[in-house]
Order: C-alpha cells, then sequence, then structure tokens
C-alpha cells in the first residue's frame, strides 16, 4: 500500500493505508489520535469534525489522498500547548459543558473555525456554524454559552 | 406465540431480572448478595510511600480476609492519602454522562472534609466484592451509594482526628477539621501528615462514625465542573472506543438484519483474501440477544479495513425462528383492538368505571400511539478483548460492569475470576449498555483470535441491534363531574409480549402508576401483541412514553371541563400523602406550584403562543415543567422555554444536576419531535441520523432549572427529568392552537420545527 504524508498538528506524518482510506481512520488507527470520534460514517454527527487549513471538515468521509500538504488540525492539536489551552477548552470546563463528551471534540473544532471566521458571533452565526455537530446529550445551551464566553476572552485578550 | 422460539424471550427474560436489580437498587448478583448491614471498612495495609488507604468491603468477612491477605498494595480501596497530601478517591461506578465520576468523589470528600482542589479522582477496578454495585440505571447510583460513600469518608476523617489527637495529646472531642486538615483552635495538621500515623490504627465500625449534618456541608450543592473534562476538552482517549494496544487489531461482527437469523452460508473464503483481512469466521453464538446471536466476524488492520470488508461480506441467513414483526401490521391490529373498552386482562380496577362514566358530566376518549425508539448513543457499541495469559480481558464501555462479569463469564464459558474488566468512560448510555452483547461478541471473537482486538459496530448496526424503547397504544375514555372533578379513567392499554405472558421490557404499566390511586373510579387493562423485536430500558423507561399519555389525557379532561390545569392537576393530587409506589402528593404539588409560578402561568400570551403544564413521579424524583410553545399556521413548532421544578432532595453537584435537566428536556423534545424506529419483516428500516433525526443546536429550547431542595434522601436526575417534557409541549400547542396531538413523533401528525 502506499505511503501517505500528512502534517497533523504541525508535525510530519505517514501512514501505509489505502488511499480511500478516510482521515478519521488514520488518525485513530494509524496514528493513535483517538481524540477525533466516529459517529455515523456519513458526514451526520459531526463527532469527528477536524480543520484541515483552518476549514471544518468531516474526517469520517475525507480520503486520505486529497490531503497531502494540507495543515490538518485536531483536537488533540487546539491548545498551543498542554499548559495553554485554546480559550475555547477553558470555556468548556468553566461551563461544566460535557456530559458523556463524545461529541465535544468536534464541537470544539467547529466552533474553533467559527471563532477564526467571526470572533463576535451571535446565537444565530452560532447555530449555523454548529449546525452539522450533534449531542445526543443535549448540551447545546451551554455550548452556545461557552462559545460566546471564549468571544469575549478572545477579544479582552486582543484589547 | 411459541415462545421457546422467539430469541426476544430470552432477552427480555434477561432484561426484567436486570430492571428489578435497577430499580429496587439490590444488585442480585451471587457473588455480593449480601445483607447491607454486614458492610465495613477494611484497612489496607502496606502502601507504598506510607499513607492511609481505606477498602470498603459489601461482603462477608472471607471475602474481606482474602482481599486483606493479598492486599500488599490494594487499588480496591476509595481512598488513599499520601503523605505527601494527595487524596486519591476511586470512582467506582460507571461514568456515562450523568456525572457520577464527580459526584461520587464529592460526597466522600465532604465528609472527609477535604478540600476539593487536592482531590485526584480515577476510576476504580471493576469488582463488586469490594465495591458494591457498579453499575448506572435506573438513576439509583446516588440513593444506592449515598450512605456508602458518605461512610468512607467519614471514617477516614475520624481516622486522622485520632491520629492528630495521639500526636497532639488532646481529646478528640477538642478538634476539628477543614480543607484537609485537622485543627486544634489556630494550629493544624495537614491530612498528609497524619496519613502514616492514621494508617496504623484501627479502623471504627462504620456504623458508629457520626455522619455530617446538611447544614454543616462545605461542599455539596455547589457547582463543579466534571472531574474529566480537561481530558474531554483535549481528546484524551478515555471511551472504549479509545483504548490502543500493542498489536491491536479491529473486527466487526455481523448479525442478521432481523432478530434470531442463523447464518447458513457465507463467503468466508473471498473475504479472507481482501486488503487487510486477518481471519472471518462464523460465531454460533447462543441464540441470546443480549450475549451472542450468531453472526460473522471480521478481524483487520484497521476499522476501515474491516468495515470495507463487510461490504464484501455476503450472507445467506436463515431466518426460520427470526423476526417478522412489521411495525405497520402492530399499527392496524392496535387500532382494531383500540375500539374495545377492555383488553384481554384486568390489571386493576377501582371503584366501578362504568357507572362512573356514564354518570359523568363530561367524557372525554383518546387514542395514543407512541412509537419504538432508539438509544443512539454517539459512541456506537463497542469493546476491547484480549484473551491472554489465561484471563480474558476486556475495555469495555458498559453501564453495569459489575452485571458484565457474570455475564461474560455465563456466555464465553468462563469461570468468572478469568474475567477482568477495565470500566472507560462511556460515550452515552440511555439504558442502551445496561445490555453487555457488545462486549460478549468482543469476547467471543477474541476466544478465536490470538491478540487484542477492537470490535466496533457501524451506526448502521448500532440502529439495526438496539433494545428498543418498545412503542404502545393507549384506548382511554375519562370522565370529570358537574364540578370540574375527575371521576373516571379507563385504560386499554396494548403493548408487547416476547413470550405470551409478560409484556416486554419498557412495555409495562404497574397498578400504581398514576393516576391510580388519585382518581376514584379507575379501571386498566391490557392487550399483548407477539413480538420478536428485542426491547430494553431507554432513559425512564416506561415513564419515558406513558408519562406523555396520562399527562395529555388529563389535559384533555380539565380542557372539557373548562378548568385551569394547574388548579386541576393540584386537585387530582389532592391531599399531602405519601402513596405506595413512592408518589408524595405534597412534594408534587409544590414542584406544580413552582414550575407554574417561574413559568408565569396564567399570563396573557400573543396569538399562536401556548404554555402546557405536566408533571410525573418517577425514579423518586418529583419533577413538573411548563412548555412555552408557539406553532404557526404551517404547523411549524417553536418551543420557547421549558421550565423545570424538580425535587430531587438534596443536590450533590448543583452544575451535574442542572446539566441533566437540561440535556432530558432536549432528549425528551428530540425523541418527540421526530423521531421512530420501524420495522418491516423484522428489520428496523432507520439505519442513521438522517432518518433518525436528533435535534440540532437551533432547534433547541431554553431550559431553565429550579429545584426544591427537601430534605428527602438525595436521588439520581439521569432520567426523572425527561417524562414530563413531551406531555408540556403537547398541552401548549393545545393551549396555542386547540389541536390535541395524540401521535408521536410529531411529525406524523404533520408538525416540524
Amino acid at each position: 500500500m502506499p505511503m501517505f504524508s500528512l502534517r497533523v498538528n504541525g508535525k510530519e506524518q505517514t501512514a501505509d493505508v489505502d488511499p480511500n482510506t478516510p482521515l478519521l481512520w488514520v488518525l485513530r488507527d494509524s496514528l493513535g489520535l483517538v481524540g477525533t470520534k466516529f459517529g455515523c460514517g456519513m458526514s451526520l454527527c459531526g463527532a469527528c469534525t477536524v480543520l484541515v487549513d483552518g476549514e471544518p471538515i468531516r474526517a469520517c468521509s475525507t480520503p486520505v489522498s486529497g490531503l497531502a500538504g494540507k495543515n490538518i488540525t485536531t483536537i488533540e492539536g487546539l491548545a498551543k500547548s498542554p499548559t495553554q489551552l485554546h480559550p475555547l477548552q477553558e470555556a468548556w470546563i468553566e461551563h461544566d459543558v460535557p456530559q458523556c463528551g463524545y461529541c465535544q471534540a468536534g464541537q470544539l473544532m467547529s466552533a474553533s473555525a467559527l471563532l477564526a471566521r467571526t470572533p463576535q458571533p451571535t446565537d444565530a452565526d452560532i447555530d449555523a456554524a454548529m449546525a452539522g455537530n450533534l449531542c445526543r446529550c443535549g448540551t447545546y445551551q451551554r455550548i452556545r454559552a461557552a462559545i460566546h464566553t471564549a468571544a469575549g476572552k478572545l477579544a479582552k485578550g486582543k484589547a | 406465540m411459541n415462545a421457546r422460539l422467539n430469541p426476544a424471550a430470552a432477552a427480555d427474560e434477561t432484561l426484567r431480572e436486570l430492571m428489578r436489580e435497577v430499580e429496587l437498587g439490590g444488585p442480585a448478583l451471587p457473588m455480593y448478595a449480601v445483607k447491607l448491614d454486614r458492610r465495613h471498612f477494611l484497612k489496607l495495609t502496606g502502601l507504598a510511600g506510607g499513607g492511609l488507604a481505606l477498602g470498603f468491603f459489601v461482603g462477608s468477612d472471607a471475602i474481606a480476609a482474602a482481599a486483606k491477605g493479598s492486599a500488599e498494595f490494594s487499588p480496591n480501596a476509595f481512598l488513599r492519602i499520601s503523605s505527601k497530601g494527595s487524596i486519591l478517591i476511586y470512582n467506582k461506578g460507571p461514568e456515562i454522562g450523568q456525572g457520577i465520576k464527580t459526584a461520587f468523589p464529592l460526597i466522600i470528600a465532604e465528609e472527609l472534609d477535604a478540600k476539593w482542589s487536592d482531590v485526584v479522582v480515577e476510576q476504580a477496578p471493576v469488582n463488586p466484592a469490594v465495591y458494591g454495585r457498579q453499575s448506572a440505571g435506573g438513576s439509583r447510583s446516588i440513593p444506592d451509594s449515598w450512605d456508602q460513600l458518605r461512610k468512607a469518608g467519614a471514617v477516614a476523617r475520624a481516622m486522622l482526628l485520632s491520629a492528630a489527637a495521639a500526636q497532639w495529646k488532646v481529646p478528640v472531642d477538642e478538634l476539628s477539621t477543614r480543607d484537609s486538615a485537622v485543627w486544634h483552635g489556630n494550629r493544624s495538621l495537614r491530612y498528609g501528615a497524619l496519613a502514616t500515623k492514621a494508617a496504623s490504627l484501627p479502623v471504627p465500625d462504620a456504623a458508629t462514625v457520626i455522619l455530617k449534618q446538611r447544614k454543616d456541608y462545605r461542599l455539596l450543592g455547589k457547582s463543579y465542573t466534571g472531574v474529566d473534562n480537561r481530558q474531554v476538552v483535549t481528546g484524551a482517549p478515555l471511551f472504549g472506543i479509545d483504548q490502543q494496544l500493542p498489536g491491536l487489531k479491529f473486527a466487526v461482527f455481523e448479525k442478521c438484519p432481523a432478530t434470531g437469523g442463523k447464518v447458513r452460508t457465507a463467503n468466508l473464503d473471498e473475504v479472507k483474501k481482501l486488503p487487510g483481512v486477518r481471519d472471518a469466521f462464523v460465531v454460533e453464538g447462543n441464540g441470546k440477544p443480549t450475549e451472542v446471536m450468531a453472526g460473522v466476524a471480521i478481524v483487520a488492520d484497521s476499522t476501515w479495513a474491516a468495515f470495507e470488508a463487510r461490504k464484501q461480506l455476503r450472507v445467506e441467513w436463515d431466518e426460520s425462528s427470526a423476526s417478522k414483526d412489521s411495525w405497520t401490521a402492530l399499527t392496524k391490529r392496535a387500532a382494531e383492538l383500540s375500539k374495545q373498552p377492555a383488553g384481554e386482562t384486568t390489571t386493576l380496577s377501582v371503584g366501578a368505571v362504568a357507572d362512573a362514566l356514564k354518570g359523568a358530566a363530561k367524557t372525554v376518549e383518546g387514542f395514543y400511539t407512541y412509537p419504538f425508539v432508539s438509544h443512539a448513543p454517539l459512541e456506537p457499541q463497542n469493546c476491547t478483548a484480549w484473551n491472554h495469559d489465561g484471563i480474558l480481558e476486556f475495555w469495555s464501555p458498559t453501564q453495569t460492569a459489575d452485571r458484565a462479569l457474570t455475564t461474560l463469564a455465563g456466555a464465553l464459558g468462563v469461570p468468572v475470576e478469568k474475567i477482568k474488566i477495565n470500566q472507560t468512560r462511556v460515550g452515552g448510555g440511555f439504558g442502551r449498555r445496561l445490555m453487555n452483547d457488545y462486549a460478549c461478541e468482543a469476547g467471543a471473537i477474541a476466544q478465536r483470535f490470538p491478540g487484542p482486538v477492537k470490535l466496533v459496530w457501524t451506526r448502521e448496526q448500532d440502529m439495526a441491534h438496539d433494545f428498543y424503547r418498545p412503542g404502545g397504544f393507549h384506548s382511554l375514555a375519562g370522565g370529570v363531574d358537574a364540578t370540574g372533578k375527575l371521576v373516571a379513567w379507563r385504560n386499554h392499554f396494548i403493548s408487547f409480549t416476547t413470550d405470551g405472558k409478560n409484556p416486554v421490557s419498557g412495555g409495562n404499566l404497574p397498578d400504581q402508576e398514576f393516576p391510580a390511586q388519585n382518581v376514584p373510579n379507575y379501571l386498566l387493562s391490557q392487550t399483548l401483541l407477539p413480538l420478536t423485536t428485542p426491547c430494553g430500558p431507554w432513559r425512564a423507561p416506561r415513564s419515558c412514553s406513558v408519562a406523555w399519555v396520562i399527562q395529555s389525557f388529563l389535559h384533555e379532561l380539565s380542557a372539557a371541563a373548562h378548568r385551569d390545569h394547574r388548579d386541576f392537576l393540584l386537585e387530582v393530587m389532592g391531599e399531602p400523602r405519601l402513596l405506595p409506589g413512592g408518589l408524595n402528593t405534597g412534594r408534587a404539588a409544590d414542584v406544580i406550584r413552582l414550575a407554574t409560578e417561574k413559568a408565569g402561568w396564567g399570563r396573557k400570551l400573543p396569538a399562536g403562543h401556548g404554555l402546557g403544564l405536566a408533571f410525573h413521579f418517577s425514579h423518586a424524583g418529583h419533577i413538573a415543567e411548563v412548555a412555552e410553545v408557539s406553532v404557526d399556521q404551517n404547523k411549524r413548532v417553536r418551543v420557547h422555554r421549558v421550565v423545570v421544578a424538580s425535587d430531587i432532595g438534596p443536590i450533590i453537584n448543583m452544575s451535574g444536576a442542572n446539566n441533566q435537566c437540561e440535556g432530558a428536556v432536549i432528549d425528551g423534545f428530540s425523541t418527540m419531535l421526530g423521531l421512530e424506529i420501524t420495522m418491516e419483516n423484522g428489520r428496523v428500516d432507520q439505519s442513521n441520523f438522517h432518518q433518525y433525526p436528533i435535534l440540532r443546536m437551533a432547534d433547541q429550547p431554553r431550559v431553565e432549572v429550579h429545584f426544591i431542595q427537601s430534605d428527602n434522601p438525595p436521588t439520581g436526575v439521569g432520567e426523572p427529568a425527561l417524562p414530563p417534557v413531551a406531555p408540556a409541549i403537547c398541552n401548549a400547542i393545545y393551549a396555542a392552537i386547540g389541536h390535541r396531538v395524540r401521535t408521536l413523533p410529531l411529525t406524523k401528525e404533520g408538525f416540524s420545527v
């Protein structure tokens, strides 16, 4: 099988997989990055959301063959460092967002793409950006509040 | 219907046993079926680096003695205080999103008088002989473990106090504790400094230790973020599906789409040649849906290789004893039966319903239908198993770690002491993972394949092989007298059976269910239709469906009597009293008053808007909810706000309790709005989230939660906030547009969001 080179969280990685293999399984099974979750396999639930060149994509339906030379960011790479969490991650902890927690990596990646594009989102912006991410436990109210809190922190940080 | 030929009958027997355990709160497993008064603590000696460790034993002296003899350094403790001052608390129960991994340690820390920031929490090993109940179901975790965990903390505190008294040479009653230290006036000794000394002292009798008064609580009742949250938000490997082991291989397991089908032939030779495939073989199984059904296992180098190989798998199924269930046929039959005022068997008869209906000033009839639904936790069923060194080891996201030991041992023919289960975090339970079928399958594969294997179900398999919340039908008649008082209630309940005798799991209606004890003339009868589709407990089993029927029909009656529904509901509750079954009408009235007050009951609303009220008692929780909705001309529904008023006794973690109520409202709305499982020829029609549309963020209502923290014993809140949601919303829809919803999901009656 061909070797694929991928840049994941700023690090060059290689995987020996079939070209059609979705990024999700390369991350999880080949690279041991299991923070990105499998939920549906059909881009319906958003649990596998990662960023490719800053854009949120569903890793369960994105073949690895098209990702050469692109920057892939997963939940493991969202924080600047282990001691410096992303403001969204801090806000998630502050609002005690997770219940089972399984969807939250995908939620955070979608939210991070939103804030990169729209630093001060309205509720409607949030609803639109997060529409692809299911939470079976129903933590939506807290997700929305945490995104607002993180947006506030980012604005303060820049001021 | 020959019950012996029905594979689901075996499942129902297992599930009835399981639900008895869950609902009675006392696990009936022989290994720890002992009287609770035989509880005692055991000090574990020889702790590396010194310090105090306490084991808590529920079991015979022999079990405790055996554990002591082998416990040079035993992890089988609730609590370890190192001489350096760190306080490690083990969480014994499965964390399924209900927040128990935070709540349980908080209870211990409260009685210990530990500073929460000093506490580190780890998941306990699975050993019910040491820990007692290790399952999450029936919202029973808190009530069943409340005393046990408080005593675990209090015993340790007593020993630390004794150690300090000895060191300072002062009487114990001059000492106090707070913030992980013992205090004598202004001087203090940190628990860490006392740990080694405390470890040398005798363990006091747990029955004699003094537990704190509620007014003295420093930790309980405040808000805490979940102890795993940092790991959750950084993507750390926590869940069952995240397990990694050297040399791990990946498996899929294909079963007949109709429950009960067996493998006749399969193209195993072709499948074995596919890229990345290591092996493919038939597993005969034992015919129990809760354990191992017949199927084909494929083991591969990656999950994707296994999934791809599954697409090439061709199985010819022997469906001679497989499910032929048809939802279309079942609903047709139920509609015919609904015309009969009474069913095959009379469950409960109080007063004289026929006469009361005849004499009523107003009568109402209604036929209510709700569908089967699936649990659909976001983490698909999975389990990692490894047959090594004479043991069968599992990493399993299970809700019933304790029961899994005996289930796995029985299903796989392995002595229970050769089974080891590692509890992982669980990516959603909702009742689905009370069953351990996926773990049994993983074990069966691991018995055939050398090396560790991770079994992962596809979403489609997860939806096709669930233990569904059963659908059901209620043909109702009720009457009110000239003063508008409820005088008669008749229900012909049409449900399902797999064995020809008993209702399916979650498809029963007990004698004590409201309003049996609140109306002078009551008649409940039932007809059971044969079914093969496996059913099981789904978040607030039974309550999650019947509360909608009962609380909606009650509103039909108050509307017919032109009564204010709040007044009507309070009148039905009557004088404050405790009824058999646990409903306390006084607590019910209190939450009904609180919910209506907070929601602004009775205020003027714009056209097309309505408020709806419902109450339900389940899982020891008294909960009333008021929904505010608007409905437009195209039957588009907007649920603006849901107010929850809850009495579950004192709150352990306020943030966790709020989160559970918020989630229960979203889950309840999501389910009643657009979710249904249908089946034809024994096959479930829905396969993935496009056909099973879980609610998305934009459609969520604002949820507002209020607690009455009564002095009743605390109980769990994973379930009881769900049942009132659907009737509150339907009653609000009626208030808004005068349309009575009698069929769920709402989409069946043309509603959308």
